[in-house]
């Protein structure tokens, strides 16, 4: 423990981080283990059937001739050297399969993250000068569908009306067929990322803007944004900067603990969109029913939200001075 | 399950209470409550819907799973809201599967808040190192995403109802469990629990008896909010194709015609319209409740 405290406190995030990923491990090694049918019989079964030589040879090969603790030894041991498995549908190893997915779901998971950042800050920023307002009525009323709309519908009804009434957005995937060169291979790629970024977004600005106004209320009654504003500060200049700083500290640990939701809310997404992405891959890993890479999308979708964890436990203290010193 | 919570908080108190009482804080919740016009709304919707989903089905009286129109026929030209791929009647199906939708939200809703309480509860009134534990072990929860955990859990233990429930009600629950925590935490130091520690209350009468009362009111405003989630968390499920494939249910009919959205706009719009009333009706509940329970919030915004 006297050890343990003499860490630096992003040294120790690293640490908890990591167990945490090694604790998906287990978690997905004891579903293998629950399972009905051992991983072999799955194996055989995608491969449609195998001799019993084949199948001993399996056996041994997976180590389930030895005890449990021996197995998740293994297991371990072969996750951290990279290996989650092979796909026999997609006839991959699914390290190989994840990896090429994963730019998709980043771009996706980002641009939504920073326009629901965006767009729920000032929304509820903005609502928060005048709680009884007009604005603040609106923020609350689009809140609400945002809560409340599941987001894979909300995704087929902007199809519904911006791919079918009034086309000007593609129905589906991240490239055109044709794939244009140079600069215009980036801009086709953003065209095919504003609507799943926008239904994506949508569950968030719902949630940023809520919090940003009632934050934003109860840091605009404080002691210094009077003083701010008796020294004769321009309105905007007391709001914007100096409020806004305290008042996004909320947001930025709920950015913190939502990562996980996000990536939740892009499976859907992806399955509508047919995005190229890792939650396309959870989708299109259901239907085949091809558990190592269901499981490897699992493991691999937690280390990317301990990841990105890590990144906003960075951006909190550098937003709130008091952090830098204090957090253990 | 989610409708039935708030009744009992509130509806119980106005029979207790005479007129002579007036003051008595229950009655003021109730009233403030029922004044509130958003919230009366999403009372009157949510029975609506529930009426619907239980007596819809005898009275409109078509079988939501036979062909009885041609497919994919758009609204009012044969059916009220149209037929599906295979020629199904929408209503029908919105009707029937409503109570799939309904029943495993409610209760995987309800496991999701139990398991939340009896966690938080723990880790609130121990502290120290249950604590510590149980915050390790929620932390895990909150972070994973959610859904591709219950997708994880449904598709290896086979879709049906009981696995669906249980998936919902496993990956949900950190949100409450750590409300929970901060509620017992607050009211252990209050003075009326330090006496009835030292009056020599055991550890089980002090948390369910003398703490767990005075935590409820925010509890319930979440379990609100869960009950949502929950529901919204079936119909992506079973949207994506992980639902007890025999039986109807509001996500299963978007996620069987998706295929046909450019051409059939109706056969998602309608189920995807019960579901956000569904949900935003119970949405308006829990706020109502946050501001009866919560007066100086709502003055502020």
């Amino acid at each position: 423990m006297q050890t343990l405290r003499k860490l630096t406190p992003a040294f120790k995030r690293v640490l908890e981080a990591f167990g945490l990923v090694m604790a998906v491990v287990i978690l997905n090694f004891l579903l293998i283990q629950m399972a009905p049918g051992d991983p072999v019989e799955v194996i055989v079964g995608e491969m449609g059937g195998a001799s019993e030589e084949l199948i001993a040879q399996l056996r041994q090969q997976y180590g389930l001739d030895q005890p449990v603790l021996h197995q998740l030894g293994i297991y371990l041991g072969k996750v951290l050297t990279g290996d989650l498995g092979y796909s026999y549908y997609f006839n991959t190893p699914v390290l190989d399969l994840l990896l090429q997915r994963v730019p998709a779901t980043v771009l996706l998971c980002l641009s939504a993250l920073f326009v629901a950042v965006l767009v729920g800050t000032f929304a509820g920023a903005f609502s928060a000068r005048k709680p009884d307002g007009a604005g603040s009525h609106i923020v609350t009323v689009i809140s609400l569908v945002g809560y409340s709309a599941p987001v894979f519908w909300i995704g087929m009804m902007l199809l519904i009306l911006f791919a079918s009434v009034w086309p000007i957005f593609p129905v589906a995937g991240m490239q055109s067929l044709r794939k244009p060169s140079g600069f215009a291979y980036y801009l086709d790629i953003l065209h095919h990322l504003v609507l799943p970024t926008i239904t994506l977004a949508m569950i968030y600005i719902a949630y940023y803007s809520r919090l940003a106004r009632t934050s934003m209320i109860e840091v605009l009654g404080q002691d210094y944004i009077r003083t701010a504003r008796a020294k004769g500060l321009p309105e905007n200049k007391v709001i914007w900067k100096h409020a806004l700083r305290n008042g996004l500290i909320p947001i930025v640990t709920m950015v913190g603990l939502q990562f996980g939701q996000l990536f939740a809310g892009a499976v859907l997404v992806e399955t509508v969109f047919n995005w190229p992405g890792l939650g396309r891959l959870a989708y299109e890993s259901i239907l085949r029913r091809d558990y190592p890479t269901l499981l490897g999308i699992l493991l691999f979708s937690a280390v990317l939200v301990m990841i990105a964890n890590l990144l906003t436990d960075i951006a909190y203290r550098r937003i709130d001075p008091r952090m830098r010193k204090a957090r253990t | 399950m989610m409708s039935s919570e708030p009744m009992q908080a509130t509806a119980a108190p106005v029979e207790a209470a005479p007129a002579a009482k007036p003051d008595h804080p229950m009655r003021e919740t109730l009233k403030i409550f029922l004044k509130n016009r958003s919230a009366a709304g999403g009372l009157i919707l949510l029975g609506l819907i529930l009426f619907a989903t239980i007596f819809g089905p005898a009275i409109y009286g078509v079988d939501p799973y036979e062909m009885v129109w041609m497919p994919l026929s758009p609204p009012g030209d044969g059916t009220p809201l149209g037929t599906d791929y295979i020629g199904r009647d929408i209503l029908a199906g919105i009707l029937v599967g409503g109570r799939v939708t309904l029943i495993v939200g409610a209760v995987s809703a309800v496991m999701t808040i139990v398991i939340g309480l009896v966690v938080g509860s723990f880790a609130g009134f121990f502290g120290g190192r249950v604590d510590a534990a149980l915050m390790k072990f929620t932390e895990f929860f909150q972070v994973l995403p959610s859904l591709l955990l219950a997708m994880v859990m449904v598709t290896i233990f086979s879709p049906s109802l009981g696995t669906i429930i249980f998936a919902i009600g496993i990956v949900g629950w950190a949100q409450i469990a750590r409300l929970t925590r901060a509620e017992f935490m607050r009211i252990a130091s209050l003075e009326y629990v330090k006496a009835a520690r030292a009056a020599g209350a055991r550890d089980g009468y002090l948390m369910f008896r003398v703490i767990l009362p005075g935590s409820l009111p925010p509890i319930v405003v979440a379990s609100a909010l869960v009950t949502g989630a929950s529901i919204l968390f079936e119909a992506g499920l079973s949207f994506l194709g992980l639902g007890d494939p025999n039986q109807l249910s509001w996500g299963l009919i978007i996620g069987q015609n998706q295929n046909y959205l450019m051409d059939a706009w109706w056969t998602v719009t309608c189920p995807g319209i019960a579901i956000f009333l569904t949900v935003l009706a119970i949405s308006l509940i829990g706020d109502g409740i946050n501001d009866a329970l919560n007066p100086r919030a709502r003055k502020r915004g």
